[in-house]
């Protein structure tokens, strides 16, 4: 089997260059960078407190575009913006990817601007357990690359297991694309990104990568290793 | 006023994560299957007269307003004692046709929230209510009459600890539960189709105030008023007189809370509209002494009506409201919220003699907080 891409998610901020080469030295493929909002619906509470302190310590979206400018300087993976349509509405849609690309993005990840709007803005499009087959293949057909699949009905979080819907959701996916498939939403330990992705062809963590962040760069990198061993045994 | 896309001119729309689009579209067929059936609207008007107090009567304020003619909509004499219990009950029977059993909503003064525990009761529906901790200090007696319906309220205690904040919890709750509940949002804003359904069935406001008003004065007011914090009262009432041209339609926002006065185009609990917010698109925070009031964004149909130059909106302060109230109490036996206290207090000042200004709600609620300052 095709080894596994292992996808990790970072708040912007002062030490997220630092923290992104970690998470790369620890063996993530894709870094996504958050640019925080003030009222991001798709978040629970671990993330959601992590955009508050970003925006307290004045990540606003120019700050956002020069740290990834900085972090590409340290990785060469492909690097993600991941942020809500407020921002993007503020500086200008086209003006904000353009700018995102300058500074060293692969793509975008736009958290409440669903398959079917704006197409003409290249991203990578999300489906959820509950979009409809002729949405999932809406999706597939619009996406930027890979396909987010979001594994559970809910909000951004750590979970006590993967999703059962994740299953049901990856064969769905198959039927109507050949695109890779990560997962990501409630996938925090080893095993769960094993299990994930004994299904998909690569999996996300969010909110439990920014907890470990917090105990700085060789912590996260010893967690994106740990993440790395469990999904290369498959 | 509203294309299919949920599109007023450049706002509305839905901006909101994929997991709720299939929710949406299916409310969306569940609401144009129930305004094209007759029972729904006939259960909706025996609801209305049998259990709510529709038609609420017009009240001349002659002592309020002397040498106006000046009208007050008394939404303030409906069941729970706000215009919320129209969109509530026409939302809760919705929810019954499309299967929901739970119902989620979000509040700030409380009145919404109780409107929504009380459909609740009525119909066996289980209930949660999203409300800041600030909120829930200024608007004690509005959380224990939701205990004692029988929600749960479930205080928010980030951020503003007020309506944004309770709102977005509400729509996180909403996601994960989507498939078992319906979101009851208690304005009109939010994501298409919300702001046409919340505008339709608040539109009874202003059917019934045109015609008691023809009624009374043999011809439609020459301005209306309402205050606006998300909108509905507002849009319900100005939906009466869209159709008369001459009639000039006055929203009145709280100072610090002045949506369409000071804000930007910005996208705020999925629809892009007019909010306050920042050069980058952050939501920045709303002041009014008025808890409904209190929230950075409005409906977008009301930033297509500025924009258009139909309605026009203007602002008064905590004191100019607090006057307000005090007035009307004292003159006409009645008291008001401190929500239409705004719509009040610009009101009497208006050059227009015939003047009709919808009293959205009761003032109970509000009086510790009048009573402290």
């Amino acid at each position: 089997m095709s080894r596994k891409t292992v996808v990790v998610y970072l708040m912007s901020g002062r030490e997220t260059p630092a923290l992104a080469a970690a998470a790369v030295e620890g063996g993530a493929d894709i870094v996504e960078l958050g640019f925080p909002f003030s009222d991001p619906l798709a978040d629970g509470p671990v993330i959601r407190r992590a955009a508050e302190r970003a925006l307290a310590e004045g990540m606003r979206t120019q700050a956002c575009l020069d740290c990834l400018a900085r972090t590409r300087e340290l990785v060469d993976v492909p690097l993600v913006p991941m942020t809500y349509a407020a921002l993007l509405e503020a500086y200008g849609w086209d003006e904000f990817a353009r700018a995102a690309q300058t500074a060293g993005a692969t793509s975008l990840i736009v958290a409440d601007l669903p398959a079917g709007d704006r197409p003409e803005l290249r991203r990578i499009q999300l489906v959820a357990p509950t979009s409809t087959d002729a949405r999932v293949r809406l999706a597939a057909e619009q996406t930027d690359g890979w396909l987010y699949l979001v594994t559970l009905t809910g909000t951004t979080g750590a979970r006590n297991e993967v999703s059962p819907a994740l299953a049901g959701l990856v064969d769905r996916a198959r039927a109507v694309t050949d695109r890779p498939l990560y997962a990501g939403f409630g996938i925090s330990t080893p095993d769960h990104a094993r299990a994930a992705a004994e299904l998909a062809d690569g999996i996300v963590v969010g909110s439990r990568a920014i907890e470990v962040a917090q105990d700085g760069p060789p912590a996260l990198s010893s967690y994106v290793s740990s993440l790395r061993a469990a999904v290369d045994t498959l | 006023m509203s294309s299919a896309a949920g599109l007023y001119g450049t706002y509305g729309g839905r901006y909101v994560p994929e997991t709720l689009i299939p929710a949406l579209d299916e409310l969306d067929d569940g609401w144009r299957a129930a305004r094209t059936d007759d029972s729904f609207q006939a259960e909706l008007d025996e609801l209305g007269r049998t259990f709510a107090g529709r038609p609420t009567p017009l009240t001349r304020a002659e002592r309020f307003a002397p040498g106006k003619r000046l009208y007050l909509k008394r939404e303030d004499l409906l069941h729970t004692g706000a215009h919320k219990l129209n969109n509530a009950l026409g939302q809760a029977v919705l929810a019954r046709r499309l299967g929901k059993r739970r119902i989620v909503a979000e509040t700030g003064a409380g009145q919404h929230g109780v409107a929504t525990a009380t459909v609740c009761a009525r119909f066996g529906l289980e209930c949660v209510v999203y409300m800041g901790e600030e909120d829930m200090r200024r608007q004690r007696p509005n959380v224990e009459r939701m205990n004692l319906l029988g929600a749960e309220v479930r205080p928010v205690d980030f951020g503003t600890r007020t309506l944004k904040e309770a709102t977005s919890e509400a729509i996180r709750d909403w996601i994960t539960n989507v498939e078992t509940t319906h979101y009851l949002i208690g304005s009109c804003v939010g994501p298409a189709p919300y702001p046409e359904i919340v505008r339709e069935l608040q539109s009874v406001i202003g059917r019934e105030a045109r015609a008691q008003f023809v009624g009374a004065e043999g011809r439609v007011p020459e301005v209306v008023v309402a205050c606006v914090g998300g909108g509905s009262n507002a849009i319900g009432m100005f939906v009466g007189f869209f159709d008369d041209p001459d009639v000039r339609l006055v929203g009145v926002e709280a100072a610090g809370a002045a949506s369409l006065g000071t804000g930007h185009a910005a996208v705020l609990h999925g629809a892009r509209s007019s909010v306050l917010s920042d050069g980058d698109g952050q939501i920045t925070d709303a002041h009014s002494i008025s808890a409904g009031l209190d929230y950075p964004g409005v409906g977008p149909e009301h930033a297509w009506l500025r924009d258009s130059g139909r309605a026009e909106y203007v602002g008064a302060d905590d004191d100019e409201a607090l006057v307000a109230f005090r007035d009307l109490t004292r003159l006409e036996g009645i008291i008001p919220a401190l929500e239409p206290a705004h719509a009040l207090a610009r009101a009497r000042e208006l050059e227009e003699e015939l003047v009709l200004v919808c009293l959205s709600g009761r003032g109970d609620k509000d009086l510790a907080e009048v009573l402290s300052h």
